[in-house]
């Protein structure tokens, strides 16, 4: 309930900005650090929930860019009728590749690898396949109407990108209050254990992917929308799946907030770049590499995490007075992860009270 | 190409086996080296193959200040963050590189470029024969190494088992961050064979690391004779791959064959079983 109630106060927050300010480019920021959330969200519901390192999550937002594109400029097909071929190519395409890594039990490292590799195999496809134009990429024509998708003002992008990013957030909530959702942080926390409790933990793995595509598909098809044009490079090159992977990091895997946080800290930060150094190519990725090692060098759980162990702090500080010594194994600090015992519960990000 | 391939994933290799983690930087810092050989040959007119003097070493330093300093601290004990904070690296290194050398291909020109040797009746490029046989001889003396001296045994002992041999007073962290340096050095040292024969750009190692990874996994993790064999083998199906399809899709049989051996047979051919 309290999730409930904290996504609808930002929902009303976020989507009453474009409502009072007409200024092109916070308006602009906005949307793309909305676009980033979602990514990040993407990411996080495999990567932070699943424990599953997708190093290629272009891949799935590359189809959904693509399958978007070409429904309509080669079925004629309504762009909001289009996006539901786009999310459901995605998930498919997510099926399968999680159908294949996971039946042969592919798991860490070698999960981040294969992903990258499929990553690659769909860019060099899409570069030489014709339909896909090639290194040419396609372009939408441009026709600004609601019944279109393309919208003449960035205030509808925004509210576009703000709904889906809600339903990102829903899906987070659900996750952390499901039995779903606690199956799969326990394959996460311990597979074995999980499996001799009696979860499926090749199923699970499988929904928690195809929910992740969907929503990276999703993200595809927004990009399109926004910007007409694709070409491979653009939708399946590796600076997508880095930026979905470091704002959820960044943010705090695993947690309702962070993967907003995160990705909203990286897009503010890349925005005041672009004004100290101008358009330095590759400058943003050299702060997001930089930044993923300071994360995982100094505050393993993210920005979220901070908060937490803040609140963790003044909670016994406060119990300490009443003389009631509480310890509250969810917020130990540094550590983010219980790998000795399998635990089904969310893991202390904000409501651990 | 197949023996140099050999080399950096000997490298590779040598960082899993001990280390047991999976080094993405791999890609970014033989660009690295790539572009320390260019350098050195452009503003001193250093050879190539003579620069290893001081690829090979600087490498080497760099390897073990990366593992020890960086990719150390940020474990906390876990192989996923280890993961990451290598993807970090390579992050930052090859848009570092993107930002100092713009994203223009070079390569080098020298009496090697051009000139080929008759051997067996076919006539090849001579930067080829000497990268082959370099690489060649480079990698015997890292098994030699690893085989006969004592720091090869410790760092077999580690590889094995890490508590029983810092019991035996072993300085593990000390072994791991040699290992990293010596994985490195090799790049080093296959950065100053390919460069006469081949180009550098700041994405030059994305295409290297993947298939730096199939041969590690084609070959069986942390298995030196895997590695050669792999190698060997990844290098054919390129340049065989490369006549049939072109380029371009030449690169798609390596990663395919790289899904497939993942999918299929993740110890590899010549690994024991998990």
């Amino acid at each position: 309930m309290k999730d409930l109630r904290s996504i609808l106060l930002f929902a009303v927050l976020v989507g009453l900005v474009p409502v009072f300010s007409h200024s092109g480019v916070l308006l602009n920021w906005l949307m793309m650090a909305l676009f980033a959330t979602l990514l990040s969200q993407a990411w996080n519901v495999l990567g932070g929930f699943g424990g599953q390192f997708s190093f290629g999550h272009a891949v799935f937002f590359g189809t959904g860019a693509y399958v978007q594109a070409l429904l309509q400029l080669n079925a004629g097909l309504n762009p909001w009728v289009a996006l539901g071929g786009a999310v459901l190519l995605s998930a498919l395409l997510g099926a399968g590749l999680a159908g294949v890594s996971f039946r042969y039990g592919l798991k860490g490292s070698y999960f981040a690898l294969v992903t990258l590799a499929f990553a690659e195999v769909f860019r060099i496809l899409a570069l030489s396949a014709s339909f896909t134009g090639g290194g040419v990429g396609l372009m939408l024509p441009l026709s600004e109407s609601f019944t279109n998708m393309q919208f003449s003002s960035r205030a509808g992008y925004v509210l576009l990108v703000l709904s889906w990013v809600v339903l990102a957030l829903l899906i987070t909530a659900y996750l952390r209050h499901s039995r779903f959702g606690a199956y799969l942080q326990a394959v996460r926390d311990n597979e074995d254990a999980a499996r001799a409790l009696g979860v499926n933990p090749f199923a699970v793995k499988c929904w928690a992917t195809v929910l992740s595509a969907a929503l990276m598909g999703a993200g595809g098809a927004f990009y399109l929308q926004v910007f007409q044009y694709i070409d491979p490079n653009l939708v399946y090159g590796s600076h997508t799946s880095i930026a979905a992977l470091v704002g959820a990091i960044v943010g705090g895997m695993g947690t309702l907030w962070g993967p907003v946080v995160g990705a909203m800290a990286l897009e503010l930060l890349a925005e005041l770049t672009r004004n100290l150094f101008g358009e330095l190519p590759g400058i943003n990725l050299v702060i997001y590499g930089t930044l993923l090692i300071l994360i995982m060098v100094f505050l393993p759980r993210g920005l979220v995490g901070i908060i937490d162990r803040w609140k963790a702090k003044s909670k016994t500080a406060r119990s300490s007075l009443s003389a009631a010594k509480t310890t509250n194994p969810a917020t130990d600090p540094g550590e983010w992860s219980t790998s000795g015992e399998p635990t089904t519960q969310p893991r202390g990000d904000g409501d651990a009270a | 190409m197949g023996a140099v391939y050999t080399l950096i994933a000997l490298g590779l290799t040598l960082i899993y086996g001990v280390l047991h983690i999976i080094n993405f930087a791999h890609g970014a810092a033989l660009m690295m080296a790539l572009f320390a050989v260019y350098g050195l040959n452009q503003f001193f007119g250093l050879d190539p193959y003579a620069s290893m003097v001081i690829v090979v070493p600087g490498m080497f330093v760099f390897g073990y200040a990366l593992q020890r300093f960086v990719i150390e601290r940020a474990s906390h004990e876990r192989d996923e963050n280890i993961l990451l904070v290598t993807l970090g690296v390579s992050i930052v290194m090859e848009n570092l590189a993107l930002i100092f050398f713009h994203s223009d291909t070079r390569s080098i020109d020298s009496d090697y470029t051009l000139s080929t040797v008759m051997l067996f009746g076919c006539v090849l490029a001579r930067a080829k024969v000497i990268a082959f046989v370099g690489a060649m001889v480079v990698s015997a003396l890292l098994v030699l190494l690893i085989q006969k001296t004592d720091l090869g045994r410790a760092i077999r002992a580690v590889a094995k088992e890490k508590q029983g041999a810092r019991l035996m007073g072993i300085h593990v962290e000390h072994v791991y961050a040699m290992s990293f340096g010596i994985g490195m050095a090799s790049l080093g040292a296959a950065a100053a064979f390919l460069l006469p024969s081949f180009y550098v750009n700041p994405t030059v190692g994305n295409g290297f690391v993947l298939v730096a990874f199939t041969i590690v996994v084609l070959g069986g993790m942390g298995s030196f004779l895997g590695a050669w064999v792999g190698g060997l083998l990844v290098g054919v199906v390129e340049s065989v791959g490369g006549l049939f399809l072109g380029d371009s899709l030449g690169q798609v049989g390596i990663f395919l064959i790289f899904i497939v051996v993942l999918l299929f047979r993740p110890q590899g051919l010549f690994g024991a079983k998990p």
